[in-house]
C-alpha cells in the first residue's frame, strides 16, 4: 500500500513530464500519494524523492509545511470542528462532544476500523454558517449534535459516498492533459523568446 | 571573493556619511563589512547565498526614495544608496530583532557549548535590547537528538536563520536535513532514519549563529575563553585546508576551518576536522623501541640512534648505498621531506619514494601545474582522478560549486562514477585498461572538442583504481594533452604532503627506484635497512602479498612512526617515535604546490621527535653534517629553492615518457577489479579517532544488478572474489552506475582485505562465486 501502485505510478510519470524540472511535480505528487493512502507515508515520501530527484529531507520538509498533507494514517473520513470564535459561541463544543461521543474517540484519534479521524480545527471562514465543520473539506452548515450523530451515520452507512469520497481524493476524474497540450519539459533556462504561456502575436511580448 | 578589484566595476555608496566604493552587484553588508562597519547579522554567510531569513541586519537605506529599513545582505549596491547602520531607527529595529529572537531562545548560555564565541550571545551584548518584554513559557523540544553519529540538534536554541540547510544543499550537495512543519513549530530535521550523514556535517557545527548544532567529539570539552588557537594546515589529504587548531591543557580539542580564498573558503571535510583525536591515542608512540627475542621492547633515543647509524654503517659497508631505501615522507612537514632527502642524498641513496605504489608515477607534478583556482575557472575540467568527494573532499566542493554555478563543465572519465556525476556536464564509463583510448575516442567527438576548445582546460589526474597500474592514468593526461596541448594539469594525489615531500626530495630518481620496485627488491633480499617515514605499507601498498614479503624481506626495517601502525608493530626492527602534526612546526605542501604553515600547538606525545631531526642526528652520527640545527635553516633552505610561503612551488620534475598502455582484453576470470578509497578507512588517523573509526562501512563488493541475477544473489549475500593468487569473501550489493562486469571494492575497510587479489599487474581481473 505504501508505495504508488501500477496506476498511480503512471499517473505520477504524467504529472511529472508536465513540468520542466521533475521537483515541480512535488506537491502533486504528494497530494496523489495521500489520495492513495488517506495520508502520505514514509515509503511513498521515499518513492517521491526518487521519482523528483530530491532527498526524502526535502519532501517531508515541503510536505509537511502544508496543514492539508497529514503523515498518519487518517480515517475515509477526515471530520473537522471549527472550535473558533462564532463556531465556540453557537456550540461548536457540544459538535465536538457529539462527534467524541458517537465515535467513541477523542479529538484527534481515529477510530479502530480506519473510517473516521476526528479533528478540532481553527475557523474555517464560514462564520455567518457557525457552527460549522467539515468532512473531506466539505462543508455541513449550522450543525446540531443531533445532526452530528445522523451525519456520522449516513457516513458509515455510506449513504453520502456520492457526495463525500474518501479523504484525499483531490477529483473524482483526474485531468489527463494531452501531450500536445502540454507545454513541455522545455528547460526554462534555455528558452531565447518570451514565456511559452503568451502567445507571440501579443506586441511587446518578451522585450 | 578572490577578484581583484581592478577588474571589477565598482559602485559608490554613501555608509553612515562616508563614501564606499563598493562592487557591483555585491549586497550592501558584503560592501559594509569590507568598509570596517558591522551590521549584525546571523543567517547571512559570505559563502552562501543570501535569504534574508534572520531580519538581524535591517538597516536604513535610501534609493532616493527616503529612508527604508531593509536587510542589508538582501539589498544589491546601487549607485548614491545611502546606507545607515547606526541610526535610531535602525537601532530600534535590530533591538526589536533581538528581542524577538530571544522569545524563544533559552537563556542556557552558562551550559551551552557555544556560550563565550556565540554569535547570538555577542551580538545580544552589542545590538540588542538589554531586557524582554516576553514572560512567556518558552519553546520546550527534547533535548540535544543526534542527526548524525557526529552532530546533535538542541531544537530549543535554534534561531531558523537556515544557514546549515542551505550548507547541507547548497555547499554539500546533501540536502539531508531541511525545515520541516511551519510557523511556531518550525525545525530543522532529516528525514526520519535518515541522518545528516554527510562528508561534511561538521560545517554546519561551525556556522551554526547558535549553539543549536554542536559536534560531538567537542561537546563539552572546553569553554571557547579556555581555547589557544593557532593557524595550521590540515594535512589529512593534499588539498592543504588551512585551520585553526585549538587546544586546551595541552590537549588539541578541534579543529576549524579559516577561509582561504585560494583553497578551501572555511570548509573542512569531516574527517579532517575530527581526526584529531588520533593526536591524543592510546596507539601514540612514546619511546624509541627495538626489536628482541622478546619482541619490540623500550629504549632510549641514543641507544636507537646509534643501533639505526650501525645498521647503516653496515649495510654501506656490504651491499652500498642501494641496499638502503626510504619509504614514506608524505605525513610529514616539507622540512621532514628536505632533511631525509639531504641525509640520503649523503649517503648517495637515491632509492626513495614518498608514495606507495598507490599514487601516480612522479612525472605527473612534471606538466604544467594548474592550481584549484584555475580548475574553478576552466571552461571545462577533464577529470581523470579518484572520486573527489571520497579522497580530497574540499576540492570536490570547489569543483562542484564551479560547475553548479555554469562557469565549469566537468567532463569524467570514471569506471565506477562518483560524487561529481550528477553535476558532470559528461560522465564517460572507461573501462579499466582502456581508459586512453576511451579519452582518445570521447575527444575525438565534435560537441567534445568545441567544449574542450571554448576556454581554459584543466586535467584533474589521480589514482581511481588501486587495482590497476598508475600507468593508466599517465597514458590517459597524455591522450588529453594531445588534444589539448593548452591542458594543465591539477595532480589530484592523495596523502597530506605528497607534493612537498616529491619536490623536496623524497622522490624515486629514475626507473627502479620507486617503491614498488623497491619492494620487490626488498622481497628479494636486495635491501638492507628499509626506512619507513609515516609509510605502512602493511596497510596501503595495493598489492598485499608484496607487502608482506618485502618487510620480511628486508634485512633490517627502520619505523619512524606516530601511531605504532601495522608496519611497525609487525615487521620493524628499530622504532623511533615521530611527532604528528600539531605538534611540530614546519611547512607544508598541497597539491597545488601551495606552502603553507603547519603550527606547533601541543607538547610532543613522549619523547617523540620530528621527523628532520632524526634525519640530522642520524647524518651527523654517520659523519655526514647536512648544514642546517634547526627548522628555520630548513625552511630558509626550501625558500632559497623557491618554496616561499604562500607561494606555488613546483620544481621542475621530469615529465615521463609518453606512456603507451595496451588495452588489456577481459581474461579467463569473469569481473574486471576496481579498488578506490572511500573517505572513511582504515587510515592511521581515522582509525585512531574514536569518532570516526565507527564510520568505516564495512567491507562489500558492489555490481551491476543484472550481473546479481546472473550469479543468483541478492544484497547482502556472501560471495568469493577470487583472483590468480588467492580469494575474499564479501557481502555484495548492486549498484547500478556500474558496467556489467565491472566490480567495486571499497579500500581499507576492514573484513575481507581487496588488496590480496591485486598483483601489480595493468588491471586485476576477478571470478566471483556464490558461497553456498
Amino acid at each position: 500500500m505504501a508505495r504508488f501502485n501500477e496506476t498511480n505510478l503512471a499517473t505520477a510519470h504524467e504529472i511529472i513530464a508536465r513540468y520542466p524540472r521533475p521537483k515541480s511535480a512535488l506537491i502533486p505528487l504528494l497530494h496523489l500519494a495521500q489520495e492513495q493512502d488517506g495520508y502520505v507515508t514514509d515509503e511513498a515520501m521515499r518513492q517521491i524523492a526518487d521519482l523528483v530527484g530530491v532527498t526524502p529531507a526535502e519532501v517531508i520538509g515541503t510536505g509537511s509545511f502544508y496543514e492539508m498533507f497529514r503523515f498518519e494514517p487518517t480515517g475515509r473520513y477526515l471530520i473537522n470542528i471549527c472550535g473558533t470564535m462564532s463556531c465556540a459561541l453557537l456550540g461548536a463544543s457540544d459538535l465536538l462532544h457529539a462527534a467524541e461521543r458517537t465515535l467513541g474517540i477523542h479529538a484527534g484519534g481515529t477510530t479502530a476500523d480506519g473510517m473516521f479521524t476526528l479533528h478540532q480545527a481553527e475557523c474555517q471562514a464560514a462564520c455567518t454558517e457557525a457552527p460549522c465543520l467539515q468532512v473531506n473539506y466539505r462543508y455541513r452548515f449550522r450543525m446540531t449534535p443531533d445532526g452530528v450523530e445522523q451525519l456520522i451515520d449516513d457516513l458509515r452507512a455510506g449513504r453520502l459516498d456520492d457526495e463525500i469520497p474518501p479523504h484525499g481524493t483531490l477529483a473524482r476524474v483526474r485531468q489527463h492533459i494531452p501531450a500536445d497540450r502540454g507545454v513541455g519539459a522545455v528547460d526554462p533556462d534555455a528558452v531565447d523568446g518570451p514565456p511559452a504561456w503568451i502567445p507571440v502575436t501579443v506586441e511587446g511580448a518578451g522585450s | 571573493m578572490s577578484e581583484t578589484t581592478e577588474n571589477v566595476d565598482t559602485v559608490e555608496i554613501t555608509v553612515n556619511g562616508r563614501a564606499v566604493m563598493a562592487r557591483k552587484g555585491e549586497m550592501v553588508i558584503a560592501a559594509t563589512d569590507r568598509a570596517g562597519e558591522h551590521i549584525p547579522r546571523f543567517c547571512y554567510h559570505p559563502r552562501m547565498s543570501p535569504v534574508g531569513m534572520c531580519r538581524q541586519c535591517l538597516v536604513e537605506i535610501d534609493t532616493g526614495r527616503g529612508p527604508m529599513l531593509q536587510p542589508s545582505c538582501m539589498v544589491p549596491v546601487a549607485p548614491g544608496m545611502v546606507v545607515d547602520t547606526e541610526s535610531p531607527t535602525t537601532k530600534r529595529a535590530q533591538e526589536g530583532i533581538l528581542e524577538l529572537l530571544l522569545a524563544n531562545h533559552p537563556l542556557d548560555c552558562p551550559v551551552c557549548d557555544k556560550g563565550g564565541e556565540c554569535p547570538l550571545q555577542d551580538q545580544a551584548f552589542s545590538h540588542g535590547p538589554g531586557e524582554s518584554r516576553y514572560v512567556e513559557e518558552k519553546r520546550h523540544y527534547e533535548k540535544p537528538i543526534d542527526i548524525s553519529a557526529l552532530v546533535k540538534l538542541d531544537r530549543e536554541r535554534c534561531i531558523l536563520c537556515d544557514r546549515c540547510t542551505r550548507f547541507a544543499d547548497e555547499v554539500a550537495g546533501d540536502a539531508l536535513i531541511h525545515f520541516v512543519e511551519r510557523g511556531n513549530a518550525t525545525q530543522v530535521m532529516t528525514y526520519p532514519d535518515e541522518p545528516f550523514s554527510s562528508h561534511f556535517s561538521g560545517n554546519t557545527v561551525q556556522i551554526c549563529p547558535v549553539g543549536a548544532l554542536t559536534a560531538t567529539p567537542y561537546r563539552f570539552k572546553a569553554r571557547p575563553w579556555d581555547l589557544e588557537q593557532a593557524d595550521s594546515t590540515c594535512t589529512t589529504c593534499s588539498v592543504g585546508c588551512r585551520t585553526s587548531v585549538h587546544s586546551s591543557r595541552d590537549r588539541v580539542l578541534r579543529f576549524q576551518g579559516v577561509d582561504d580564498d585560494n583553497v578551501n573558503w572555511g570548509w573542512l571535510c569531516d574527517r579532517g576536522r575530527f581526526n584529531f583525536e588520533s593526536i591524543h591515542a592510546e596507539s601514540r608512540l612514546a619511546d624509541p623501541l627495538i626489536r628482541t627475542a622478546e619482541g619490540l621492547v623500550a629504549t632510549d633515543w641514543s641507544s636507537a640512534m646509534s643501533i639505526t647509524a650501525d645498521l647503516v654503517r653496515s649495510a654501506l659497508e656490504r651491499s652500498g648505498p642501494s641496499s638502503i631505501a626510504i619509504l614514506g615522507g608524505a605525513r610529514g612537514t616539507n622540512e621532514d621531506a628536505w632533511a631525509w632527502a639531504a641525509l640520503a642524498d649523503a649517503l648517495g641513496v637515491t632509492r626513495r619514494d614518498a608514495q606507495l605504489d598507490d599514487g601516480l608515477p612522479v612525472g605527473v607534478l612534471g606538466f604544467e601545474r594548474a592550481t584549484i583556482e584555475d580548475a574553478a575557472r576552466a571552461a571545462t575540467v577533464v577529470l581523470l582522478g579518484p572520486d573527489l568527494k571520497e579522497e580530497l573532499p574540499i576540492l570536490h566542493l570547489r569543483l562542484r560549486h564551479a560547475a553548479v554555478e555554469g562557469r565549469t563543465r566537468i567532463l569524467e572519465f570514471s569506471p565506477t562514477g562518483s560524487g561529481l556525476t550528477k553535476h558532470a556536464w559528461r560522465s564517460v564509463r572507461t573501462p579499466v585498461g582502456a581508459a586512453a583510448a576511451t579519452v582518445a575516442a570521447t575527444l575525438a567527438d565534435a560537441e567534445v572538442a568545441a567544449q574542450l576548445g571554448s576556454g581554459p582546460v584543466v586535467i584533474v589526474a589521480g589514482r581511481h583504481d588501486l587495482a590497476s597500474s598508475g600507468d593508466q592514468v599517465m597514458a590517459a593526461v597524455q591522450a588529453v594533452l594531445r588534444a589539448v596541448p593548452t591542458a594543465t594539469v591539477l595532480p589530484a594525489l592523495r596523502r597530506g604532503n605528497v607534493v612537498g615531500a616529491l619536490n623536496a626530495g623524497c622522490r624515486p630518481d629514475g626507473a627502479g627506484n620507486d617503491a614498488r620496485s623497491i619492494l620487490v627488491d626488498a622481497a628479494e633480499g636486495r635491501i638492507e635497512v628499509l626506512f619507513l617515514l609515516g609509510a605502512d605499507p602493511l596497510a596501503d601498498v595495493p598489492d598485499a602479498d608484496l607487502a608482506r614479503r618485502a618487510l620480511q624481506g628486508a634485512r633490517r626495517v627502520v619505523s619512524l612512526d606516530g601511531h605504532g601502525c601495522a608496519s611497525t608493530m609487525v615487521a620493524a626492527d628499530v622504532v623511533l617515535p615521530a611527532a604528528v602534526m600539531a605538534e611540530k612546526s614546519g611547512t607544508t605542501t598541497n597539491l597545488e604546490g601551495r606552502v603553507s604553515t603547519v603550527s606547533h600547538k601541543v607538547t610532543v606525545h613522549g619523547t617523540a621527535r620530528p621527523d628532520w631531526m632524526v634525519a640530522v642526528e642520524l647524518a651527523l652520527a654517520l659523519g655526514h653534517d647536512l648544514g642546517v640545527g634547526s627548522l628555520e635553516d630548513i625552511t630558509g633552505r626550501l625558500a632559497s629553492g623557491g618554496a616561499a610561503l604562500g607561494a606555488i612551488w613546483a620544481p621542475s620534475i621530469a615529465v615521463g615518457e609518453p606512456v603507451t598502455v595496451e588495452s588489456v582484453a577481459p581474461s579467463g576470470y569473469d569481473y574486471r577489479l576496481v579498488v578506490s578509497r572511500v573517505l572513511y578507512d582504515g587510515a592511521v588517523s581515522t582509525s585512531n579517532s574514536a569518532s570516526l573509526a565507527p564510520l568505516t562501512a564495512g567491507p562489500g563488493v558492489s555490481m551491476h544488478p543484472l550481473d546479481m541475477e546472473r550469479l543468483g544473489v541478492v544484497d547482502g549475500d556472501v560471495v568469493t572474489v577470487t583472483a590468480g593468487r588467492g580469494g575474499v569473501e564479501l557481502p555484495v550489493c548492486a549498484d547500478d552506475r556500474l558496467d556489467r562486469g565491472v566490480v567495486w571494492v571499497p579500500f581499507g575497510q576492514g573484513g575481507g582485505d581487496p588488496r590480496e587479489l591485486i598483483s601489480g599487474g595493468a588491471v586485476t581481473d576477478v571470478s566471483i562465486a556464490r558461497v553456498s
